[in-house]
């Protein structure tokens, strides 16, 4: 360092120095903690043995289509958690909260027994951060139901024909 | 003709100025909040997966992002007097730490209402929760930093120093929903624009700039309150009308 310099310029380079060492520990912190910072782990992430074995820990993924089963009891559901790539089911008794829904994000808090059924201790429901009316979220649907359909069209009937607007 | 920038960086003529700017930031603060709220609660349309619930985010997004914002801005003035010796940065980072603090915690407050009936937990040990917890407690320990030690100059230091370190936290806030998984959801509004029903964003910026212009008057309000207490000794601070009368100003 200069030592011509004035001393509020020292005070400068000294909060600056303060500062990115400050930066540069949190950030290795951080990064050592990689993983125990994650709420919850993903059902390929299980299958790649890096979750703990015999504790409790979270499952994070969505609730797959048609896969919720009410018991007899009326408070015991079962459901698959899955990522679109691996899939875990999931036993739970207790009251789900309102945001459950088939195809929708939950974080499931329990221990995987033996045959790889995780019995839930809570289930919590994540919602994503759009917010539309009813409205636009039913014409969002229909539009891609549409797209869907015109796509299945298009690979039947080949060649392809112009589309008419109807 | 060059203005004069550093003429109200002196206590002397930023008492005034300030004095004159806290009307119009109360009033539009005012207003803003009755039509943000109105628009908020009765306008918008409900949401189609949270339905009436969604409502708290008219509190919830503005109070948060003004919770970093003030940080950084409370963390700028700090490192201002600190750098630079100068009088007023540092009772502006005084007077900025109890609303930032406050904000904080209606952040924290109103993401536990909304967790509650959304997720079905009032607080779970996430990234992006835990993160504006650790804000809150920058902001107390600020505060019980400064009020710690009796000779306001080298409170100011100490506190700077804190503030300064602290605001690592604000990009760890703003980040956590990307870096780690996380049960809060992602950012609605992002640097590349937003999904949000037209109506709905509408009330969310008008409750933002309803909770800026509430902080620029009560900062403004409270570093007049401290220019007063700690420049009582000064000439200047006798001849404002009103304050002479005051036995403390004599002393």
């Amino acid at each position: 360092m200069k030592n011509n310099m004035k001393p509020r310029q020292k005070r400068f380079v000294f909060i600056a120095v303060v500062v990115a060492g400050v930066a540069l520990a949190v950030g290795l912190v951080l990064y050592a903690l990689k993983g125990n910072v994650n709420l919850y782990f993903t059902p390929t992430q299980i299958f790649n043995n890096e979750a703990p074995h015999g504790r409790s820990f979270r499952i994070g993924g969505l609730v797959q289509e048609g896969s919720v089963k009410r018991e007899p009891d009326g408070l015991t559901v079962s459901f698959v958690i899955t990522d679109t790539h691996k899939s875990i089911p999931v036993v739970y008794k207790g009251i789900l909260p309102d945001l459950f829904k088939e195809g929708k994000s939950v974080v499931v808090q329990g221990k995987v027994e033996a045959g790889g059924v995780m019995r839930a201790e809570e289930v919590l429901a994540k919602h994503d951060e759009n917010y539309m009316p009813a409205e636009a979220a039913d014409a969002l649907k229909k539009a891609e139901a549409a797209n869907a359909a015109d796509k299945a069209a298009l690979s039947a009937s080949a060649p392809v024909a112009v589309p008419v607007a109807k | 003709m060059a203005i004069n920038w550093f003429k109200y960086a002196a206590p002397t003529t930023f008492y005034g100025l300030a004095g004159k700017m806290i009307p119009w930031f109360a009033v539009s603060a005012a207003l803003l909040f009755c039509a943000g709220l109105y628009i908020g609660f009765f306008v918008a349309p409900v949401d189609a997966q949270q339905g009436e619930f969604y409502r708290i985010i008219f509190i919830h997004v503005p109070t948060s992002i003004l919770s970093m914002f003030l940080y950084l801005i409370m963390a700028g003035y700090a490192a201002l007097g600190l750098v630079f010796n100068t009088r007023l940065s540092s009772m502006m980072a005084s007077a900025i730490a109890p609303t930032g603090a406050l904000f904080a915690f209606i952040s924290l407050w109103t993401g536990a209402l909304w967790g509650k009936p959304m997720w079905g937990a009032w607080w779970m040990w996430d990234a992006r929760l835990t993160s504006e917890l650790i804000l809150l407690f920058l902001y107390l320990g600020f505060i019980a930093l400064h009020a710690s030690i009796d000779d306001p100059r080298r409170a100011d230091r100490a506190a700077a120093l804190l503030a300064i370190v602290g605001s690592v936290n604000v990009p760890i806030i703003y980040f956590s929903v990307q870096w780690w998984n996380t049960l809060h959801q992602g950012s609605t509004i992002k640097f590349s624009g937003t999904t949000m029903h037209v109506v709905m964003q509408q009330a969310l910026l008008i409750m933002l700039l309803a909770c800026w212009s509430y902080a620029f008057a009560v900062v403004l309000a409270r570093v007049r309150s401290i220019i007063l207490e700690r420049e009582r000794n000064t000439t200047w601070i006798t001849q404002i009308p009103g304050v002479a009368e005051f036995p403390e100003a004599k002393r």
